[in-house]
């Protein structure tokens, strides 16, 4: 670009601004339009006929009224209608009878007041079009010299120049504060707590055995109690936790990664060979936390042996290691190890092989 | 009909013809919705079960096999027990109405109550299932808040925060429980039909269901706190309402505004 363009554009501008028509245009067309002004104004009924305009007024009224009425209503219900009434409302049915009442005289209240306004501004209102130049925008030389002017006295009497210790510091004190905001962004998220977070992660309740040295049992969700092997019976669903989460540091950081969904299988339709070694009889548990973004994964189709995870409808197929048969989920749910101890309960032998949940950076 | 032809322009004859339009559909919906139906409890002897094999082999028998130990179209009934039945053929799913993903609750069972009791009374006999629940876990009266509880844990996933169902994959669906009897809900869980699996009496205790079907009457029979709950489905279809019937109100009232009165 050559400094000779933008003066040429600026020429251009103010030729136009001053009304010069001098700019002439390649396809013939007029370099400026005529301003075709405003439409004919077109009278109400009301400008003319007293009647209509009369008319017009008693309506305006009626709905200020209206609004009065509700106003009125509104407080007599608030103190009239018990909390406990209930109503049946077409459309709605049984609803609580203050709440209707209450949001009914509120909206004529509030309706009667605008439609009222709305209605007087359209009818009654005088409607003659009226044309208001803009002024110009630039405030005038002497106004700008002036707002300049108080910027510097106001500097001179802070003693900015005079005392620059107070400016530096200032400076400084200021600069330092975006280290803290910073600091939070890179240390939680990024490399100071790395090894922390990603230990968390890939870590779950089930890797770690009870303080009594025993493998942690699974447990009914929400009951916490233990299952027995002959509980399981085909076509079952258990919502399973770990023994002892409520023991745990942080029981709802546990719950969230150490969910696990307990299914009944015909062993025959069972495809992976390292599946039916991880379950008991056909009976095998899968970790509940969808590998796509973590919500849990719940809806079992028993005759399928599809599990489908509610939010982004990733489907799993329970019967070949819960691989991903549809859906936007990453790699398969990992399978939890399960045998009976002596009791006949159900217990988690070791952790999940592989980290729960969606994919992270340093997920091996 | 000429005055009304001569106001179709009008600037609220959108929004009137908005609020018939609601109003029929409302109203439609109300006169068609699935109405509940209350039963007696099933007792099994051997004139039942005669009876009840006659009724097999003349409407069931086709697909499920003389003997109910199934054929190409219908699995073995053997086993099943009494509560899938009275499941199966109380709601109407069964005999099924036509073939699809799934089979649909019908709005009235195809047979009286004494000859489901037969029915079932016969598939009883051919071996052990699930029997039809005694009434006392099936009425209500448990606790709602530890039933609310068991209830998101283990059916909300499918069947909606609030039981109104939802959907499953291809086509299959979890039906709404809002009307469902709670015997039906009873042996819905106890049998696990369809897509939906098992919760026997050692997962979900008797108890916990009766817990379970009290939180969902209560959650039927709760009055409306703020008017219409729009089908009880979730942020989706309320936040679909908001933009679409809301925000045109806002826009037709935007349009009404700018007009002018002459």
């Amino acid at each position: 670009m050559t400094i000779d363009q933008p003066r040429n554009d600026k020429d251009g501008a103010v030729s136009s601004h001053d009304g010069h028509s001098e700019v002439a245009t390649r396809d013939g067309a007029p370099a400026q339009f005529e301003n075709p002004g405003l439409p004919p104004h077109v009278h109400r009924a009301g400008d003319h006929d007293e009647k209509a305009a009369k008319r017009s007024e008693r309506q305006v009224a009626a709905l200020f009224t209206m609004s009065m009425l509700g106003t009125v209503l509104f407080i007599v219900s608030y103190f009239a209608i018990s909390a406990d009434d209930v109503v049946t409302l077409p459309l709605i049915g049984p609803m609580k009878a203050l709440h209707a009442a209450l949001g009914t005289t509120l909206a004529m209240s509030l309706l009667g007041i605008g439609l009222g306004a709305v209605h007087w501004a359209k009818t009654l209102m005088s409607d003659e079009e009226v044309v208001e130049e803009r002024h110009t925008l630039r405030s005038p030389d002497e106004a700008r010299d002036g707002a300049l002017k108080i910027l510097e006295e106001g500097a001179e009497s802070a003693q900015l120049k005079r005392r620059p210790l107070v400016k530096y510091t200032l400076g400084a004190s200021m600069g330092l504060f975006a280290l803290p905001l910073g600091l939070q962004l890179v240390g939680s998220l990024g490399p100071l707590r790395r090894s922390k977070v990603v230990g968390d992660l890939q870590t779950t309740l089930w890797d770690s055995k009870l303080p009594n040295g025993k493998p942690r049992r699974l447990m009914r969700d929400p009951d916490n109690t233990p299952i027995r092997l002959s509980d399981v019976t085909l076509g079952s669903v258990f919502h399973v936790l770990p023994e002892g989460i409520d023991e745990a540091a942080h029981p709802q950081n546990e719950k969230v990664k150490a969910s696990v969904i307990l299914v009944s299988l015909e062993e025959s339709v069972i495809k992976s060979a390292r599946e039916k070694a991880w379950g008991i009889g056909g009976v095998v548990a899968y970790s509940k936390i969808c590998t796509h973004v973590g919500c849990p994964v719940g809806l079992y189709e028993q005759q399928t042996h599809h599990l489908l995870c509610p939010c982004h409808q990733s489907t799993f197929d329970m019967t070949d290691d819960c691989k991903v048969v549809f859906g936007p989920a990453g790699h398969p749910l990992p399978q939890l190890k399960i045998s009976v101890d002596t009791e006949g309960y159900i217990v988690a032998d070791q952790g999940f092989k592989e980290p729960v949940g969606p994919s992270f950076w340093e997920r091996s | 009909m000429s005055a009304l032809a001569a106001r179709r322009r009008h600037p609220a004859a959108l929004l009137i013809v908005l609020i018939f339009a609601m109003a029929v559909l409302g109203g439609l919906y109300a006169v068609l919705a699935p109405k509940s139906a209350d039963a007696a409890e099933a007792t099994a002897n051997s004139g039942q079960i005669t009876a009840g094999r006659q009724l097999f082999i003349s409407n069931c028998a086709s697909c499920h096999g003389s003997n109910a130990a199934g054929g190409p179209a219908g699995p073995s009934l053997v086993g099943v027990g009494a509560a899938s039945v009275d499941f199966q053929v109380g709601t109407g799913r069964m005999p099924l109405q036509q073939p699809g993903v799934q089979a649909q609750r019908a709005n009235k069972p195809q047979f009286t109550q004494a000859e489901i009791n037969q029915l079932a009374a016969y598939v009883a006999s051919l071996g052990t299932g699930p029997a039809v629940p005694p009434s006392q876990y099936t009425n209500g009266g448990g606790n709602i808040a530890k039933g609310g509880e068991l209830f998101r844990v283990n059916c909300a996933m499918c069947h909606n925060f609030a039981g109104s169902g939802g959907a499953l994959t291809r086509g299959k669906y979890a039906p709404s429980l809002m009307d469902v009897s709670g015997k039906h809900v009873y042996e819905a869980m106890l049998t696990g039909p369809q897509s939906m699996p098992v919760f026997n009496d050692t997962n979900l205790s008797p108890q916990d269901k009766k817990d379970i079907i009290s939180y969902l009457k209560n959650v039927k029979e709760e009055p409306s706190q703020g008017g219409h709950n729009l089908g009880l489905f979730g942020p989706v279809p309320e936040g679909m309402f908001a933009w679409t019937i809301g925000i045109g109100i806002l826009i037709g009232a935007a349009v009404w505004l700018g007009r002018k009165a002459a």
